[in-house]
């Protein structure tokens, strides 16, 4: 049914810190490389050695730069993947109900054995997070790794996404938003995470937490003008000190 | 939008095709039979046409049926419905009469109606996307209407009704584009919005995640210039709707100046839905650094 | 409809191998999730230190160049033009034989005509053994080019450096400095390390003129103008000074600050050679490491002054006040004396104590260490300057005066190191035709007396290491080599032969100029450089150049050695070393296949016949590199591997045990071994961790090895002296100005020197690169899945100069520089310096390298910014060839380039166009399905 769950048992998703992320693409490839010959179709390569290179990737890096009131512009590097949405649009517009979010966890999915490659979930959806495959011409999108976090043949401790094991900044975090003891619903309560486009009205599941204030001046006691005027000065207050120590 | 030619010719062929049922259901050409036949091949010819193209569009059309199952909550999928139904309706009411002789008007009137369904259908499928704000507006299925509507009556030679049609859909037509070139900017996505930085600033985009192309950029990241789509719109307009509208009142319209008609009106459509993609906008874009005219206004 | 059923839990690998993986320099451990044979996961290895679990983009993309279609499959001898890329494929046999017949004659005439360097130098303690036996002097890996002034500054100040020689306190430090840095050698630990410190809400400060990465989640950035952290840094430590912020105690127990200096600025020492202070407590002047010293910082005895005296005259002088220099750097005066008041207050109102009680190399007891919680690091932002080796001096005399090195919260070193100069070999450099080198090639100068001059004064190496032109190269020149061979100066060479170093393309200074030396013949037509041998895994532009292809493996299909006589993985509380083993057969069906580098070059060895490698009879010493890693011993006892030696559970010292890279193996690819807690801070000085590294046999004199960090570096005094005309070893006059100038043994600023050779007006900006976080260098393009993200490299243009010329999204730009120009595309980037640009480094392709299609990005709109740079100054119509480079180190100084800049008319290509070769490996796939099989 591509009518979505009026709730779901869990919320599972991601919180990006993009305060932390240094836009390294670790989790970009570690997730191609992850998902391609494991959740359905190979995630292809098209023309990969030549000139117009186009493959199927889950997760992408974008590079920002903001312009401030004051102070110099910045820089901010922004992961984007599926947000596996409360009010999915990308799951009502499927023809073949081949989209759709799972009642256990909220995983927004695509069941490619019924995918017929229409393309109208990626119109559908804001965020770019779904890409059709160049050869298999099914639809692909993050599956926030349904095949690795129960996985009885991973160690516990690694039953996580690919992209949130490898970051090495640790700026990917993996939990139940719906939980709010969580530590990822604690995280964005207390870094103020927020939605994307939230004018669009598809609550994401997903959060990011926002860079934390920068370029400004740590507030130290000013140092002491001029204590030691000159080098005759200094070996004063040097000959003092040495004394006491 | 990306213009994709399967599409254009898709909505265009079959909003005539169910366009001109609608005028078969209520108002067909009483002559004989045999010219009915002619006009009900027309009208189902153009309809699967429209369909046939749109499976082009698939990655996979070998599972297409599989496309009739979400009706409950997929305009896509309703559209396919629609048609599947209305077409066979229409074969049995266009059959009927042919075969017998016999025409049934309440069985016309449905197929008019399901017609009407129809189109209503194709043009939901792109007013539902609040990602293309272009689309996302009350005219839209109200132009896909007019023009099916129009192009229906043009193929019918309802030549009565046809100027108040053609009329109608300059409006809504004008009213659209209008609309249109603002909404954007008034649905309030931005690249701030969309990265949720727009508290520190101004947000731009520096880098790309990929050099090369994707999908995303292919199939919703497409640009015209605003010079040269201005051009089409005029030219749309002038083939699609000012030269029959004109002709059609200031001359008695033979066959041959009807199959002008049609050819320009045809050829005017085409490039008006052309235009319905190319310059449609989807807030994807914004994290690729594109729409930033439209949002400066 | 229901939800489909879903298999939760899939198989995941039949088998997990654990190596250590090798698409950068990093060393980190990974898991090869095994199907069926074949590779299809790369994850990182949780339990290895240097990456606990985390893998970066070029890591998890390794199974793209373990398959990459530009792979080589066979020894291949040119057939066609240098360049052209025209080779047949031979037998592994006609390819030894070749290149034991160019090498053997010059082996028994005159061995200084083989010059054998690499690239990667992971393996730099067994190439250079090699090299040793061969009895050439002519051998170095490429830190010249790379990162010297690092390596140099740190260890002739503080007996270690940045890079991987130590690292910061990630866990206690509360405010970090990052001068230049992109990604660095270190880039996984690095990434970590900052995640660590946004947790622990320690603050960041980046100083670089780009806000990329690292320097965009920093708390603060300081656009510094490039060239000038020297005077930023002097200005901080003015203003420390002044202000009475240092750690005296600090100062005067354990740097040379209290040392004496007579009359010649050198230092006083006893009749044993101990440098003496001033003993307040006794008024006489006494051994450094005399117990319960109460040193004199300042004062005149008997005609000697305390270092510390000097240095302070030195830095509270005017010319070092924020307000002199800040006009210079970029970075408003204001904000030059908020920073050290900020530095002054995280060191001293905020010490860290750990009590662990320690002895120090005076025998007094110590109950704890005390931490100054500031930590910094640094890379090629600093190091890529002619200025480059006295900033880093700079940079690590800060972190002396606020007692932030070797203690909690500062930054502190990984075994082996730290070493004093002392405790490094001096350069070796006496070639004998038929015999060994008269000892290592690299090593640390003391002074005039270790250069390496013929009695003419002449170099004895090609690359004029340890010469006056380069006193302390302590990595040696790569790449001057062949400038100065195609040049035969100072001598012509006979046999180039490289290994992992794309010296024809992004790896050198010039890349069209180095092409034209390559290909250039003399007047009988034969080539200026007769024969160049080259191992490379991969299909690069340095191949088309070679005569002679001696064909690698991929790192996930031989063994490696990551050891610690060369650049191990230990942590600053764990030595460690890890190994590399084929996790799969190297297999080039339908070829005559390939094999690891260091197996070829012991088989070469033992053609040659070379010591070391044949016993008496001639037969081999060691079957392959396998069989080198467990037997060879550099010392009784001490091998390339320091883990499960003797019965297999030895440390460090022990007899060889033929199943350690077995055991290396079992334990995930490496081996660690815990610093003692009493050991783990102050190492210099702590009697703890200098008899533990002893026993451990990190010193060659197998024993203690305990120094003051040495803010006064007398060895460069010394050279200075030699300029300034004393001593019997002089350098020739027209290097005395700069010597005198630049050897000052306090670390000082001087503009870089190619900006005081130009009319700055015509050339207004500095141009510099970056390294991009998912490439490395030339060998991320033939990745299917990286060069998706980098394919093509835009020039980055400041936002004030992108609206002054009326640049435009998509617009072209040319660029020029007093050696060239280029022509490439622009984007507008507003946090950056104003007066700098920059692009990625190394993403530009020649047309047929990598398996790449001809009309690649890489190879039509991607750009070197290397043909802008130059290996030797601009003239100065004096008829001499300055080298680019450090007058110290000789490193080079890439990022001292000016340029200026015009808008161009729209381009199908950047330019210049350096022509095509012919892939000796095809082109790859149309189509890439990667896990097919398994999906
Ligand atoms: N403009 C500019 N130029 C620069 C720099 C810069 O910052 N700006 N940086 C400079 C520095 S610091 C460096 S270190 C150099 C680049 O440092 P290099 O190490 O010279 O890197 P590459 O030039 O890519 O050459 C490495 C070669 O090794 C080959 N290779 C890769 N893996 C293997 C293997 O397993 N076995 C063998 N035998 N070969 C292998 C690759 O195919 C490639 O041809 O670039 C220098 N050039
Ligand atoms: N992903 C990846 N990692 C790599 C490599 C790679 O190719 N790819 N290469 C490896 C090698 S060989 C090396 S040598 C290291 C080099 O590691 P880095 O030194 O981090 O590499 P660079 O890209 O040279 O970075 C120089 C940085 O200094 C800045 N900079 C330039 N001039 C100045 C200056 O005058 N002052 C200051 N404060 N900053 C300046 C530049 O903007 C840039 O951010 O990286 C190693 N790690
Ligand atoms: S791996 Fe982590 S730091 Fe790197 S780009 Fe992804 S989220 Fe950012
Ligand atoms: S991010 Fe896009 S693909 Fe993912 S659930 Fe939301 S609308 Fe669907
Ligand atoms: S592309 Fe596949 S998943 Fe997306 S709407 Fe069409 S059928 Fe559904
Ligand atoms: S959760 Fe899994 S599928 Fe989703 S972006 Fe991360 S690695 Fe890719
Ligand atoms: S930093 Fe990346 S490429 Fe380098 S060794 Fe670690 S995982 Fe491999
Ligand atoms: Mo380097």
């Amino acid at each position: 049914m591509t009518s979505l769950p009026k709730t779901t048992d869990a919320s599972l998703g991601l919180v990006i810190d993009l305060d932390t992320c240094v836009g390294c693409h670790a989790c970009v490839v570690s997730c191609k490389e992850w998902n391609t010959g494991a959740y359905g179709a190979p995630l292809a390569d098209a023309d990969p050695y030549g000139a117009d290179p186009v493959g199927s990737f889950l997760n992408r890096i974008h590079s920002f730069e903001i312009t401030p009131e004051t102070g110099p512009a910045q820089v901010v590097h922004f992961p984007k993947s599926c947000l596996h949405c409360a009010d999915a649009p990308c799951v009502t517009v499927c023809p073949t109900g081949a989209s759709y979010k799972r009642q256990e966890d909220g995983i927004v999915l695509v069941n490619e054995a019924d995918c017929i490659g229409c393309g109208l979930c990626a119109w559908a959806c804001p965020y770019g997070a779904r890409e059709m495959d160049p050869v298999e011409k099914v639809m692909k999108k993050c599956t926030l790794c349904v095949d690795r976090i129960y996985n009885d043949n991973i160690p516990e401790e690694d039953r996580l996404p690919s992209c949130v094991r490898t970051c090495p900044a640790g700026a990917r975090h993996f939990g139940d938003l719906s939980d709010p003891d969580s530590d990822v619903s604690r995280l964005v309560a207390d870094r103020g995470g927020l939605d994307l486009m939230p004018e669009l009205g598809t609550a994401p599941v997903n959060k990011y937490l926002p860079p934390r204030p920068k370029d400004r001046a740590g507030a130290p006691a000013p140092l002491p003008a001029e204590t030691t005027e000159g080098a005759d000065g200094f070996f004063g207050w040097l000959d003092r000190t040495l004394d006491r120590l | 939008m990306h213009p994709a030619p399967s599409i254009i010719v898709f909505t265009t062929l079959s909003g005539l095709g169910f366009g001109l049922m609608v005028w078969l259901g209520v108002a067909p050409p009483t002559k004989t039979p045999w010219v009915m036949a002619f006009f009900a091949c027309l009208a189902m010819g153009l309809a699967s046409a429209g369909l046939m193209s749109s499976l082009l569009h698939l990655g996979h059309p070998e599972r297409a049926w599989k496309a009739l199952s979400q009706w409950r909550s997929s305009w896509l999928s309703r559209e396919g419905v629609a048609a599947v139904v209305t077409l066979a309706v229409f074969a049995a009411y266009a059959g009927l009469w042919v075969l017998t002789g016999a025409r049934s008007p309440a069985l016309g009137a449905l197929a008019a109606a399901l017609a009407l369904v129809t189109i209503l259908c194709t043009a939901m499928i792109y007013t539902q996307l609040r990602t293309v704000p272009r689309w996302h507006d009350p005219l839209t299925p109200l132009v896909f209407l007019a023009y099916a509507l129009a192009g229906g009556a043009l193929l019918n030679g309802a030549m009565d009704a046809l100027p108040w049609l053609l009329a109608a859909l300059a409006g809504l037509q004008a009213a659209a584009w209008a609309r249109g070139d603002g909404a954007f900017a008034r649905a309030g996505s931005t690249a701030e919005t969309a990265t949720g930085l727009g508290a520190m600033g101004r947000v731009r985009l520096l880098e790309p995640p990929h050099t090369g192309r994707n999908y995303l950029l292919t199939e919703m990241v497409y640009k015209v210039g605003r010079k040269h789509a201005r051009k089409l719109r005029i030219i749309a307009f002038t083939l699609a709707i000012a030269l029959p509208l004109i002709l059609t009142l200031a001359v008695s319209v033979g066959h041959a100046l009807a199959g002008l008609l049609v050819l320009s009106h045809l050829t005017g459509t085409l490039i008006a839905r052309w235009l319905f993609f190319a310059e449609a906008e989807h807030v994807v874009g914004l994290y690729y650094g594109a729409h930033r005219d439209s949002l400066a206004g | 409809m229901v939800q489909p059923k879903l298999d939760l839990s899939p198989p995941v690998a039949d088998e997990i191998r654990q190596t250590t993986c090798y698409m950068c320099a990093c060393r980190c451990g990974i898991n090869v999730h095994m199907r069926d044979g074949a590779v299809k996961y790369i994850e990182g290895n949780r339990d290895h230190p240097v990456n606990r679990g985390v893998l970066c983009a070029k890591g998890s993309a390794g199974i793209m160049n373990h398959l990459s279609p530009a792979r080589l499959r066979a020894p291949l001898k040119r057939t066609g033009p240098r360049g052209s890329g025209e080779f047949t494929e031979i037998t592994w046999e006609e390819a030894l034989q070749t290149a034991a017949d160019w090498l053997a004659p010059v082996r028994e005439t005159a061995p200084e005509k083989l010059a054998f360097f690499t690239g990667r130098d992971q393996s730099q303690s067994f190439t250079g053994w090699w090299a040793q036996q061969f009895g050439t002097p002519n051998y170095a890996a490429h830190g010249g080019f790379c990162s010297v002034n690092m390596a140099a500054g740190g260890i002739y100040t503080l007996g270690g450096a940045f890079w991987e020689f130590g690292a910061p306190d990630w866990e206690r430090t509360r405010l970090f400095l990052l001068f230049g840095v992109a990604e660095d050698h270190d880039s996984n630990p690095i990434k970590m390390g900052l995640g660590r410190l946004k947790a622990r809400g320690a603050k960041i400060i980046a100083i670089n003129p780009v806000r990329t990465g690292y320097n965009a989640i920093a708390d603060e950035w300081l656009g510094i103008t490039p060239g000038t952290d020297g005077l930023f840094i002097l200005a901080l430590i003015h203003v420390l000074l002044k202000s009475g912020k240092i750690d005296l105690d600090y100062l005067s127990r354990f740097t040379n600050a209290p040392v004496l200096l007579d009359a010649d600025g050198l230092f006083a020492r006893d009749d044993q050679g101990r440098e003496l202070v001033w003993d307040r407590a006794t008024d006489t002047a006494r051994p450094f490491d005399t117990p319960g010293l109460k040193p004199a910082l300042h004062g005149d005895f008997d005609g000697r002054t305390p270092v510390f005296q000097r240095l302070a005259e030195k830095y509270l002088d005017a010319q070092y006040a924020p307000e002199a220099v800040a006009d210079r750097c970029g970075i408003p005066a204001a904000t030059i004396r908020r920073i050290a008041a900020e530095l002054a207050e995280a060191a001293f109102d905020h010490p860290i104590e750990i009590a662990q009680p320690w002895t120090d190399f005076r025998g007094e007891r110590h109950d704890s260490f005390t931490g100054r919680p500031v930590s910094a690091h640094a890379m090629r932002g600093i190091s890529a300057h002619s200025n480059g080796f006295q900033t880093a001096r700079a940079l690590h005399l800060l972190q002396l005066i606020l007692g932030a090195v070797e203690t909690p919260g500062g930054f502190r070193f990984k075994p082996p190191y730290p070493k004093p100069v002392s405790a490094h070999p001096r350069p070796h450099g006496l070639a004998t035709p038929g015999k060994p080198l008269d000892g290592p090639h690299l090593g640390y100068p003391r002074g005039p007396e270790d250069l390496l001059l013929h009695d003419d004064g002449t170099p004895r190496r090609i690359d004029k290491a340890f010469t006056w032109e380069a006193p302390l190269s302590a990595h040696g020149l790569m790449h001057m080599v062949i400038a100065n061979a195609h040049a035969g100066d100072p001598y012509p060479i006979d046999v180039l032969f490289l290994y992992m170093a794309n010296m024809a393309w992004n790896s050198s200074m010039g890349t069209a100029r180095v092409i034209e030396m390559l290909t250039d013949t003399d007047d009988s037509g034969a080539y200026k450089i007769p024969h160049i041998i080259y191992s490379d895994a991969y299909s690069s532009e340095m191949v088309a150049y070679a005569d002679l292809i001696l064909p690698d493996t991929t790192y996930l299909e031989r063994h490696d050695c990551i050891s610690l006589l060369d650049r191990p993985i230990c942590e600053p509380d764990a030595v460690a070393d890890a190994i590399r083993w084929p996790v799969v057969e190297p297999e080039r069906p339908g070829h005559e296949g390939v094999q690891g580098f260091q197996t070829t070059l012991i088989q070469l060895g033992v053609k040659l016949g070379l010591p070391g490698m044949v016993d008496a009879e001639g037969a081999p010493v060691f079957a392959d590199y396998a069989d080198y890693m467990i037997n060879h011993q550099r010392r009784p006892g001490i091998g390339p591997l320091a883990g499960f030696r003797g019965n297999g559970s030895e440390a460090g010292r022990g007899a060889p045990n033929p199943g350690q890279i077995d055991a290396y193996i079992e334990n995930g690819g490496f081996w660690l071994a815990h610093v003692p807690e009493e050991a783990r801070f102050m190492k210099p000085a702590n009697m703890a961790y200098q008899t533990w590294a002893a026993e451990m046999g990190f010193y060659v004199s197998d024993a203690p090895e305990p120094y003051l960090f040495q803010l006064y570096a007398e060895p460069l005094r010394r050279f200075q002296r030699a300029a300034q005309g004393h001593g019997d070893i002089q350098p020739p006059d027209h290097l005395r100005e700069r010597l005198a100038e630049t050897m000052d043994p306090l670390p000082i600023w001087y503009p870089p020197f190619e900006e005081t050779r130009i009319d700055t007006d015509s050339f207004p900006l500095h141009a510099i690169t970056q390294r991009p976080a998912a490439m490395y260098h030339s060998w991320g393009s033939q990745n299917a899945w990286l060069r998706q993200i980098h394919g093509v490299n835009p020039l980055f243009v400041p936002g004030a100069i992108w609206e002054a010329q009326g640049f435009e999204e998509g617009d072209w730009a040319t660029l020029t520089s007093p050696h060239g120009s280029i022509t490439v595309p622009v984007v507008r980037m507003d946090a950056l310096n104003a007066h700098t640009v920059w692009t990625w480094n190394a993403i530009g392709k020649r047309r047929g390298a990598w398996a790449l299609e001809p009309d690649a990005p890489e190879a039509t709109k991607g750009f070197l910014l290397n043909h802008l740079i130059h290996e030797l100054l601009p003239e100065r119509g004096d008829g001499r060839r300055w080298a680019n480079s450090d007058p110290i180190t000789g490193q080079a100084a890439w990022y001292d380039l000016r340029v200026r800049i015009e808008k161009a008319p729209p381009q199908a290509a950047a330019r210049p166009d350096l022509g095509t070769q012919i892939s000796p490996v095809g082109t790859g796939p149309a189509e890439l399905r990667f896990g097919s099989r398994w999906s």
